[in-house]
């Protein structure tokens, strides 16, 4: 993990993408020049009865201009007051926090399930950037879909929802089987079926998965122990078996932790 | 408002001179590593570390974190890497900083935590701290903490293996916080810190479900501070040893409450998770606070208020 900060940040654009997933650009002094795919920022609420920093993928980054885009779902009380923030609010945050994704030789296979889509917004325009073959499957519960444009521009894309209200019917890995998808190494953030799914897929197949997790944060630092995922070996931490998803993640290879 | 005549922060605890009165509340701040990216922790009067066992401990199945009005819960269960680990990396790394080091020590049984403490004898700790008050696991902890009898019991038995003076640390779960301070002090106890977490639980009403996977959690943050400010008075009136107040402390203003309330020291905990530089901030408000008000020692304002 590199260096990381505290800043105070202003909000430039705040956009509804469907019902209740937000979009949100900020202007940062520092973050967006250190972040990395597959990062995250924790966002401190401005009403100070809610404590805990929410811990949002960075979603897009701007680096030149010093901007980021984070997308969240409006699922409480701290993600409801950031959504009813509108140009020109205020943000403490910290990040970028996490180890992100590292980019890796050959073509990739981007999996994004619901909330989980937006940071392969950045890691597929780094992998692109990088000559990298890029196709993204991404599971929208229904047609309410977002981030599609952004994805497009990455490579192939393909849609898979749950109602089949469109794309393909069903998970994302009915869609990878149906649209014969593949890449030599995966890349995933969405929900712990769908991670288990592909960890599976992958080992199947025998290419590598990359795997971004989520778990309820403290400090998001890595000190608090909150956020630990179980893991295939001794962690550096306390050596038992206790990865932090913040400080060690939220990107793991798959083979790493169980699912 | 004066302008910049030195105003004395250092207050001594069974011998130990601390260069200021702020600490950091156990299992809140690891061993300090994470936090000092933010900040140099040789501006703390003593950093307090995660607890440590004489092996290393898995703690609890997540989710072990909730947010509540005004604080959180939590149910980690004190995972730790053991005591060796400890001794290795840990007390080598807060060694290089100009601030005192005190270990806070869990158990499952009186010899685990004396293992511990005797392991610590001959380390660069200053002060050790007795963690008879984790609402998190099964064994140890609070079971040690609930019980008069049993608080002075494994008082003597730690003190009488310890070479470090010793810090009981107290559970606001009791009907009577000055019977364990008693207890506490007269097994022979250098001092006493309260409070710990308050048990408290969390539904999910969505999912019509505990929240953490312990199901009951410690509540800690702004939203216990009236209790931890009544236990401390009540403690620190009731013993004559010194008492380290913590519950909800977030600046300066709230640790020159418990202080005025009778406390000797004071640490941050929750705070930190909001902002990493909380502990230190809370050093520059006490600083500003005696300034203000014309004290030129915080020994004047220590018990202040009900004396």
């Amino acid at each position: 993990m590199g260096r990381k900060v505290t800043e105070d940040t202003e909000i430039l654009e705040q956009t509804k993408l469907t019902g209740d997933v937000s979009s949100m650009w900020v202007q940062t002094s520092e973050i967006a020049g250190l972040s990395r795919a597959g990062q995250f920022v924790s966002v401190y609420c401005n009403d100070r009865t809610r404590l805990l920093p929410r811990p949002i993928s960075i979603c897009e980054t701007d680096r030149a201009g010093g901007r980021i885009r984070l997308v969240y779902r409006n699922v409480g009380k701290g993600t409801a007051e950031f959504a009813s923030m509108t140009r020109g609010g205020r943000l403490q945050m910290m990040g970028p926090l996490g180890n992100g994704f590292e980019i890796q030789d050959g073509s990739a296979l981007l999996v994004g399930g619901g909330i989980g889509i937006p940071p392969l917004v950045e890691l597929g325009r780094a992998l692109r950037e990088s000559g990298r073959q890029v196709t993204t499957v991404c599971g929208y519960r229904d047609r309410e879909v977002f981030l599609t444009e952004e994805l497009t521009r990455n490579g192939s894309f393909c849609i898979a929802t749950e109602d089949g209200s469109l794309g393909v019917r069903g998970n994302v890995i009915d869609a990878i089987r149906q649209e014969k998808l593949a890449g030599d190494v995966i890349y995933a953030c969405g929900p712990l079926p769908m991670l288990s799914a592909l960890k599976s897929y992958a080992l199947e197949r025998k290419i590598p998965c990359y795997i971004s997790m989520e778990e309820r944060m403290a400090c998001g630092i890595g000190a608090c122990l909150g956020c630990v995922c179980k893991s295939q070996d001794i962690d550096s931490h306390s050596h038992v078996c206790n990865k932090r998803v913040c400080a060690d993640g939220p990107v793991f290879l798959s083979t790493e932790v169980e699912l | 408002m004066s302008g910049k005549e030195p105003v004395s922060l250092g207050v001594d605890l069974a011998g130990v001179h601390l260069k200021n009165p702020v600490m950091t509340a156990s299992g809140t701040f690891g061993s300090g590593a994470e936090y000092s990216e933010f900040f140099d922790l040789g501006r703390l009067g003593a950093v307090v570390t995660k607890g440590v066992a004489n092996v290393p401990w898995e703690g609890n199945a997540t989710p072990r974190i909730a947010e509540t009005y005004g604080g959180m819960l939590n149910a980690v269960g004190l995972q730790n890497p053991g005591i060796d680990v400890f001794c290795e990396r840990d007390l080598p790394f807060l060694s290089a900083y100009d601030t005192k080091v005190i270990v806070n020590v869990c158990g499952r049984t009186a010899e685990d935590y004396i293992e511990v403490v005797e392991r610590l004898g001959n380390e660069k700790a200053d002060m050790l701290e007795i963690n008879i008050s984790c609402p998190n696991v099964k064994e140890g902890g609070i079971a040690f903490g609930q019980d008069p009898k049993a608080v002075e019991r494994i008082t003597k038995e730690v003190k009488r293996h310890a070479v470090q003076p010793i810090i009981m640390k107290l559970s606001p779960n009791v009907t009577d916080i000055t019977e364990m301070a008693k207890a506490a002090e007269a097994g022979g106890a250098d001092c006493l810190s309260l409070i710990n977490t308050l048990t408290g639980m969390q539904i999910d009403i969505r999912r019509r479900a505990f929240t953490l996977a312990n199901r009951t959690g410690g509540l800690s943050g702004p939203a216990i501070k009236p209790v931890a400010v009544r236990m401390v008075y009540q403690a620190a009136h009731a013993v004559k040893i010194p008492v380290i107040g913590m519950g909800g402390i977030s600046c300066g203003d709230d640790a020159v409450e418990f202080l005025l309330a009778g406390a000797s020291a004071v640490a941050v905990g929750t705070a930190s998770f909001h902002d990493p530089c909380a502990s230190v901030k809370t050093v520059d408000g006490i600083e500003q606070y005696l300034r203000q008000y014309g004290f030129k020692d915080v020994h004047e304002i220590i018990g202040l208020v009900g004396a």
